[in-house]
């Protein structure tokens, strides 16, 4: 049990619990308080894996700005206890063994992936792996970066447009 | 890290993102239910990391995830947006209350 | 003893981190007393004076009082919520300590080469903004789940001021990155070594005076300091997010916007001013005597002091206090010691003149009214952070060219 191991186990854990407690919390707060715990726990698997920069991007805007945005809207609205539903008995005798039974699916496909039982790079690339991903970002993928950016103005706008009152 | 197999990452990225469908189909609340796509979403930003590792040296999983990061956020910030508007049209954060299009 | 030499690279990170949170405690701690000082020295009063000799027992009486205060849990609040932000606030504020270095390359302990900081990440500074960017949770959920219309207003007030001031801060940060080509912090202040004209040292505030000037004034606002208190003036919204809150949970919110202002000054000194670097060029060997000489000037004076103006047991303190000084400032001059307190001692002196600033600001600056800190932030403050960052990387180009 080497220590890597023992690390991803427990942040793998903390990740899923958070999973379920977004989904079994009543509260929306609570909700996303959970879902902030899955995104560190996510962001300390991205640092297992090697991926400074990812990680460290995954905090600010994910888990720093998204979920930020999300606990101003659930405050904004007064957000307050799920109501009971009123799903269809079928739906939920229906619904909740296919949701299972595809995230058991999709399980056993991805413990199948063939590309290597292990991981088989022995160290991480030598060089400066930022350094790597910003002359891809800015001269292979220098389109998608530029269309990305035209896209968070409009995304921008629209939301200010969306959220004014008429007056 | 050479001592953990990139399967085991996978089949993490598969639990959340099944659970994150789950969410999604059985939530009420709208912000919720916009929670659970960011969940679905990290999911697979897991799984686009733990393919960019086990393919040796060149780094464009990186780039999908950045992509994917960047463009889940814009979408968060404009759904927010549809999200109060709807909210002060209905007054109710319940799904099932915004069925007017309903057959 | 076999775990200590079988690992030792764990057992000496531990303790160091034992090291630095305790130091960081009592420089928290003091940083209250000195603050009082300061301010009532501005506002023509003397500040805490009897607890101790100068009120130095000050804020060990401000701590016994929180920790006895009642605690009041207002009923309809979230409890967990609750209870939660203000330790989100706390440890949040103190885990950037780790990434700070405090003094230049390493020295060996156990047979392990160190380094003065906990952690030595590659992409350090992007990290620290990670941890600085989460702290808008302690806020906003301490005002959510107070449950008063007060704390709310307080606490959506203050996190969406500490959101728009995050992006001028990191954006007048850029211009320094560009210029070192790292993020990582020795590298940063390794890359400011060397004197122009051999007397002018290589800082990054002399090409980057704009960048300097708008990552302070982002700095302030996001630690939510004067002038940009708003939301937690007493005049108007009570104490804002804060206000439910009492005893030692108070004591926690008190405790990270301090530790928040030691952070903030720790990345100025790093980024812009030379770190733990000397200002006086290296040939001038007398400087090594500096931290020596200082301290025993300091205790020659509390001596003074401690003889005439000190009366009963502060007297008795104050001597105390004293022969502390005097040991430090002897150990400080012994030729082995002496080239390891080198790069503390100015880091430090570098930390403690920034703060003295925003102590400073507090005393003199009336606050900012929130629509005028709003537009300030947006209309001003980050337009001139991008102009900086543009013209900053055209030089560069200009001058790899």
């Amino acid at each position: 049990m080497t220590l890597p191991l023992i690390l991803f186990f427990v942040f793998a854990g903390l990740a899923v619990l958070g999973a379920l407690l977004m989904i079994f919390l009543r509260e929306p707060i609570h909700s996303a308080l959970a879902l902030i715990l899955v995104m560190v726990a996510l962001a300390a698997l991205y640092l297992l894996l090697g991926a400074e920069f990812i990680a460290a991007v995954q905090i600010i805007v994910y888990a720093g700005a998204v979920m930020v945005l999300f606990v101003f809207v659930i405050m904004l609205l007064n957000a307050g206890e799920e109501e009971r539903t009123n799903l269809s008995k079928l739906a939920h005798y229906v619904g909740w063994p296919l949701g299972i039974f595809l995230t058991v699916e999709l399980v056993y496909w991805m413990s199948r992936a063939t590309i290597g039982a292990r991981v088989t790079t022995p160290t991480i690339a030598p060089g400066d792996p930022t350094r790597d991903l910003s002359m891809l970002l800015f001269k292979s993928y220098l389109f998608p970066f530029e269309i990305t950016s035209i896209l968070i103005l409009i995304a921008l706008l629209g939301a200010l447009v969306l959220a004014k009152r008429d007056s | 890290m050479s001592e953990i197999p990139i399967s085991y990452f996978l089949v993490l990225s598969a639990i959340l993102f099944g659970l994150g469908v789950l969410a999604f189909v059985f939530k009420r609340n709208i912000i919720t239910i916009f929670m659970a796509i960011e969940l679905m979403l990290n999911a697979v930003n897991l799984a686009f990391v733990a393919f960019d590792r086990a393919h040796g040296a060149a780094h464009d999983g990186w780039v999908f995830v950045f992509f994917v990061i960047v463009v889940a956020a814009t979408e968060a910030a404009v759904g927010l947006a549809i999200a109060i508007t709807v909210v002060h049209n209905r007054q109710s954060l319940n799904i099932e209350r915004v069925n007017l299009l309903k057959f | 003893m076999e775990f200590v030499a079988q690992h030792p690279v764990l057992v000496v990170s531990l303790v160091k981190i034992v090291v630095l949170l305790l130091l960081l405690m009592t420089a928290l701690a003091y940083l209250t007393w000195f603050e009082r000082k300061v301010v009532a020295r501005i506002q023509a009063r003397i500040g805490p004076l009897y607890v101790g000799a100068h009120g130095l027992l000050q804020p060990l009486a401000d701590g016994v009082k929180f920790l006895f205060k009642e605690d009041v849990t207002p009923p309809a609040s979230d409890r967990f919520v609750y209870v939660l932000a203000p330790f989100l606030a706390l440890s949040l504020a103190m885990a950037t300590i780790a990434l700070i270095p405090f003094g230049p390359a390493t020295i060996m302990i156990l047979g392990v080469p160190t380094h003065l900081a906990i952690a030595d990440v590659s992409l350090g500074l992007l990290f620290l903004f990670a941890i600085t960017s989460m702290g808008v949770y302690g806020v906003a959920l301490a005002g959510w789940s107070s449950n008063s219309k007060y704390p709310l207003l307080g606490g959506l007030r203050s996190s969406a001021q500490m959101v728009s001031y995050e992006v001028s801060l990191t954006l007048s940060v850029v211009g320094v990155v560009l210029l070192s080509g790292t993020l990582n912090f020795n590298e940063l202040i390794t890359n400011q070594s060397g004197y122009w004209y051999h007397i002018i040292p290589h800082w990054n505030v002399i090409p980057q005076l704009i960048g300097f000037f708008c990552y302070f004034i982002a700095a302030i606002a996001e630690t939510n300091r004067v002038p940009f208190d708003l939301p937690e003036a007493e005049t108007e919204l009570v104490a804002g997010f804060h206000t439910e809150y009492s005893s030692f949970k108070f004591a926690m919110f008190f405790m990270a916007e301090y530790a928040n202002m030691i952070t903030v000054s720790c990345l100025a000194a790093i980024l812009f001013f030379g770190g733990w670097l000397s200002p006086f060029p290296d040939r001038w060997t007398w400087q090594l005597y500096l931290p020596g000489a200082g301290l025993v000037l300091g205790a020659i004076w509390l001596a003074y002091d401690t003889a005439m103006k000190q009366r009963g047991i502060a007297r008795i303190q104050l001597a105390v206090v004293t022969a502390l000084a005097l040991i430090l400032g002897v150990a400080c001059l012994i030729p082995a010691v002496m080239p390891i307190v080198q790069g503390p001692f100015w880091f430090l002196l570098k930390v403690l003149c920034f703060l003295f600033f925003y102590v400073w600001t507090r005393g003199t600056l009336p606050r900012f009214r929130y629509d005028q800190l709003m537009d300030f932030g947006w209309k001003f403050l980050l337009p001139v952070s991008l102009a900086n960052l543009v013209v900053t990387a055209f030089v560069v180009t200009v001058r790899n060219r």
